[in-house]
């Protein structure tokens, strides 16, 4: 029986690199011995995408993308269909918990310098994927029709008015009509549905064909390949990926599915933010909701997006903000100038800033769920800040912080003090 | 075999051929591009839904607004009472444009005081100039909008004022004033939203 095995495997090795690509990519592929908490989150996204993929296909079997049929076949999906509403919660909190797993795996870069020479290409691949998954969130999200659906879909597309001369008509063409509709709704779908999904895998492939010929980073941020075994020329700090590293992702993903599991059958709507409530009210293209606030995962650019003013009778400057505060993430490489990677040798400087970037963004991101008038005005005696909403206010010193991040890293990530870097990775 | 070796490859004419494949090639699949873009368009259906509305505004009683659907956007007509009318003039220096001088906001004449035709009815598109969403109306003074506020538009997507004429308060997010649709009276009470032609209707 075991050899009948062995020799259809060289059936298919003499045809197809099945044995190569397991080594190469599992059972050879050499990972830094030291990898912490930190380093679950990349297994986890592949996991969350698998979950969306499969839970998206069986919605696709009774969502109908029209606008008069959509918002009532969710609603059939979650009273009719069999088991509908497990596979309709599943991919709603799998696209909520897609976006912490990644903004997790996102501040691991930042503290291990992972996006650093040589894997710069890695992180630009990562932050294609996260546009994209930006892209399926915001398409995703018109689907179901209902009212924060269509008013969120309505303040996106109409984001690209303001660009200058251009503007109306891009909008124009992304709607395919004058008005968010029908003709809106059914592209959306075929967006969410395929396009975007086929980039997305395409950028996944590339994200971690990228890691395997580099070799991943570790919590010291130094190369493991810079000390091998003579003999073997296998890296003396690193261990196979498989076993050692399936079974430590084994391990997370069951913690994962815990949390995962107790936010689908007990709090699938947790509290308004993975599901908005006047998302069950039916779209009304003539009645915007009192309170709107995208899904949480948007709400830091949002608060940049509605902190700027309009300047010379125009609202670009502030789209122009919001599309900086996320693409801006693609420049870090290039931004960062220090000598070591890890957070754990640099010195105070990078470590400070960090904090500083984490509290902005999510101060950010909680005025981003509130309206502007939250915390009432400034007197309008006051100089300058007269009249303005304290929100607004505190959202443009937070997004001076955030901006500062990034464009003051090239001065302070390099003055700043280190600590000598081990030859070999620490425990 | 000597000669052979001198027949070197001619590389200008090589990289001419190579530069002039993928020309070819980029002009071929910019021709094949344009029915895909050009299918996102409005489709001819979707250009034959924008006909005009006629509205009776005879049951809008002073103080109340009537939204209607025009384009698949809410129009507002507003009948002002007299105090709304006075509250007009009292705060253009909070205004960003309280002169009307953005001319696409309305069309040339409702350029005046209530930016209306008729001086106690304003019309206008009920979507902010910011992007889109539709604003609340706040029709009375003062209330959750603070003590000085003299009855408006509350936009709830960015916080952008309005007034009852629809001209924006400075330090809202919204550039310009609410659009004011092109519209003419067919009749005393009854309203035609989206064409503004002179002669029969």
């Amino acid at each position: 029986m075991k050899n009948c095995m062995k020799c259809m495997l060289d059936w298919v090795d003499a045809r197809f690199p099945l044995t190569a690509n397991w080594k190469t990519h599992l059972s050879e592929y050499y990972a830094p011995k030291n990898f912490n908490f930190w380093y679950y989150f990349g297994s986890l996204a592949l996991l969350v995408l698998v979950i969306q993929i499969v839970t998206g296909i069986f919605l696709t079997m009774h969502y109908k993308p029209e606008a008069t049929l959509a918002f009532s076949s969710v609603e059939y999906i979650m009273r009719d269909v069999t088991g509908g509403w497990i596979i309709r919660y599943m991919h709603s909190t799998g696209a909520s918990m897609f976006f912490v797993v990644v903004y997790l795996h996102m501040f691991r870069g930042l503290l291990y310098g992972s996006h650093r020479n040589p894997r710069e290409l890695i992180w630009l691949f990562g932050v294609g994927i996260f546009l994209c998954l930006m892209g399926e969130a915001f398409f995703g999200y018109l689907l179901p029709w209902g009212q924060m659906s269509y008013w969120g879909a309505q303040v996106i597309i109409n984001l690209f008015t303001s660009i200058p001369f251009v503007g109306p008509d891009i909008s124009e063409w992304l709607r395919g009509d004058y008005v968010v509709s029908d003709a809106t709704l059914n592209r959306f779908f075929a967006f969410h549905v395929i396009a975007l999904p086929l980039v997305l895998l395409g950028l996944v492939v590339a994200h971690i064909i990228a890691l395997h010929e580099v070799g991943s980073n570790n919590p010291d941020g130094i190369e493991i390949k810079a000390k091998k075994d003579p003999k073997t020329h296998i890296p003396l700090d690193g261990i196979p990926f498989h076993p050692y590293y399936t079974v430590k992702d084994i391990m997370g993903t069951v913690a994962f599915l815990i949390v995962f599991s107790a936010v689908v059958f007990f709090a699938p709507e947790m509290g308004g933010y993975f599901l908005e409530a006047n998302n069950f009210i039916p779209a009304n293209p003539l009645v915007t909701p009192p309170h709107i606030a995208p899904v949480w995962y948007f709400t830091p650019y949002y608060s940049i997006l509605r902190a700027v003013p309009p300047i010379l009778n125009s609202q670009f400057p502030g789209v122009v903000a919001m599309g900086a505060s996320v693409v801006i993430f693609a420049f870090l490489p290039w931004l960062d100038r220090s000598p070591v990677k890890s957070i754990r040798y640099r010195g105070p400087l990078y470590k400070r800033w960090l904090a500083a970037f984490v509290v902005s963004f999510l101060v950010l991101g909680y005025l981003g769920t509130e309206p502007s008038n939250v915390w009432g005005q400034f007197a309008a005696s006051m100089p300058i800040i007269g009249g303005a909403d304290r929100a607004t206010v505190v959202a443009r010193f937070f997004m001076a912080i955030y901006f500062a991040f990034f464009l003051l890293m090239p001065w302070y990530s390099k003055s700043d003090t280190t600590k000598p870097v081990p030859e070999r990775v620490t425990a | 075999m000597a000669k052979q070796a001198k027949q070197q490859v001619d590389q200008g004419k090589r990289s001419f051929l190579i530069a002039a494949t993928a020309g070819m090639g980029a002009v071929g699949a910019t021709a094949v591009a344009v029915p895909f873009v050009a299918s996102m368009l409005p489709s001819e259906r979707a250009k034959a839904a924008g006909a005009p509305v006629e509205v009776d505004i005879s049951k809008v009683a002073p103080g109340e607004m009537l939204p209607v659907e025009w384009r698949g956007k809410p129009v507002w007509v507003l009948h002002l009472t007299p105090e709304m009318k006075a509250s007009l003039g009292q705060h253009n220096d909070k205004l960003s444009d309280p002169m009307l001088e953005v001319t696409s906001q309305q069309p040339e004449y409702c350029k005046n005081a209530t930016r209306s035709l008729k001086p106690d009815v304003v019309v206008m598109i009920g979507i902010c100039t910011h992007l889109g969403c539709s604003p609340t109306a706040k029709l009375q003074t003062g209330g959750d909008m603070g003590a000085d506020w003299t009855g408006g538009f509350f936009c709830p997507c960015h916080g952008s004022k309005f007034d009852l004429a629809g001209r924006v308060f400075k330090g809202s997010p919204a550039p310009i004033n609410l659009e004011v649709p092109p519209h003419k009276y067919l009749s005393d009470t009854v309203l035609l939203i989206g064409d503004d032609s002179k002669g029969t209707a």
